[in-house]
């Protein structure tokens, strides 16, 4: 069977990658979504480095160990260099949406930003705004015409003329 | 309703999760090519890390691709947060210890940064890792003094020259032998600093392109406008 420290291994790239997918559903600020779709990165390259890993195996550098020393796979290690580059590249350009978001708007709360996004996409298409989701449902009904405030007479009971 | 779809959707993923460590035999896995190119990069490419030889000789056109994205990254990164108007708000100058440390720090970051980028093909490196720590050698004085912002001309400058450098390497490769960024050069010896033909080349091309381009995004990240 495997040894131990492969299985920690696995679990801690597994955990990352479900600790990060949980962060972005749950969370409710822009930022911790960033923050868990870094984690998301870093586990998901774990995993593919892991891959090519060979129990008691050294890195893919020669001169370092005698030779024929079994070696782990270089393939995985090289399309994970270019993963790490594209995560670097996507969570900057998200990083500066969320600097812009909150330039614009005020607020990194995704579900005020998800009705203030609603009104300002709906106001730029000229269409009436649509009911908030807050809103209560069903019409408001009026209260009760009060006896003695016909003619515009106001509550203090002197009236017009 | 909405915790409940979040339930359910972790509960999927981590059925998935079970199912690919049940199959996946971590410290055994299948080896498709890697053997292959274990026994074969040290005669044909001639460098010492296996990596880079992957990364640089046998895969360059990837490397290339991942050089545009990180380009278009980078753009559309400062595309989005714009330009500064004008004398805004800057952030307050660093005090004493900041300071110099900025200033003891900036020639050993550039000699490990440097170093890095010129012996990928002998040491785990090359020219992404290089070129990262190059950036922040260039952007922790800025951090230290703010007003001393870095010139986006020069970064253009430097990061679009050696981004031409890459592609004619390999366009030189095409017109010698017919295929694009095939290694030139001959191998030479095996763990000195110029060898594994136009590796190191490509290397220093790939780091200045990267460290100019990340300083360049974290310069526009810290010109953006800061909240009040």
């Amino acid at each position: 069977m495997q040894s131990t420290f492969d299985i920690i291994l696995a679990i801690g790239a597994f955990g990352l990658v479900a600790i990060g997918l949980l962060g972005l559903v749950i969370s409710s600020n822009l930022f911790r979504m960033v923050l868990a779709l870094v984690m998301a990165e870093a586990g998901a390259n774990l995993l593919l480095v892991l891959v090519g890993y060979r129990t008691d195996a050294v890195a893919p550098i020669l001169g370092v160990q005698a030779a024929g020393t079994p070696m782990v796979d270089p393939i995985p290690q090289v399309l994970v260099l270019t993963a790490i580059v594209i995560g670097v590249g996507v969570q900057a350009l998200a990083v500066a949406a969320v600097v812009r978001i909150y330039q614009a708007y005020g607020t990194l709360d995704v579900r005020v930003l998800r009705e203030r996004f609603g009104l300002d996409v709906t106001r730029a298409a000229g269409l009436p705004p649509t009911r908030s989701l807050e809103a209560p449902v069903g019409g408001r009904p009026l209260p009760p015409p009060i006896p003695g405030l016909e003619d515009g007479a106001d509550m203090a009971g002197q009236g017009r003329g | 309703m909405r915790n409940v779809a979040s339930l359910v959707f972790t509960a999927g993923i981590a059925f998935l999760f079970l199912v690919i460590a049940a199959e996946l035999g971590v410290g055994d896995t299948e080896r498709a090519i890697g053997g292959q190119i274990l026994a074969a990069a040290p005669d044909e490419i001639g460098a010492t890390n296996i990596v880079t030889a992957v990364l640089l000789g046998y895969r360059g056109i990837d490397t290339l691709g991942e050089l545009s994205i990180l380009f278009a990254a980078a753009t559309a990164a400062g595309l989005v947060l714009g330009r500064r108007p004008g004398p805004a708000c800057q952030d307050p100058a660093g005090g004493f210890i900041l300071r110099t440390g900025a200033d003891l720090l900036f020639p050993l970051l550039v000699v490990v940064g440097l170093y890095i980028i010129v012996h990928g093909h002998l040491t785990p490196g090359g020219g992404f890792q290089g070129g990262v720590i190059l950036a922040a050698a260039f952007f922790v004085p800025v951090l230290a003094r703010p007003t001393k912002s870095l010139n986006h001309t020069a970064i253009a400058v430097i990061e679009g020259l050696a981004g031409a450098a890459f592609i004619s390497i390999g366009i030189w490769a095409l017109v010698d032998t017919g295929d694009f960024l095939r290694q030139l050069l001959g191998k030479g010896v095996m763990g000195e600093v110029l060898s594994a033909g136009t590796l190191p080349l490509l290397s220093t091309a790939v780091g200045l392109k990267v460290g100019a381009e990340l300083a360049g995004l974290m310069q526009a990240i810290a010109d953006s406008e800061a909240a009040d």
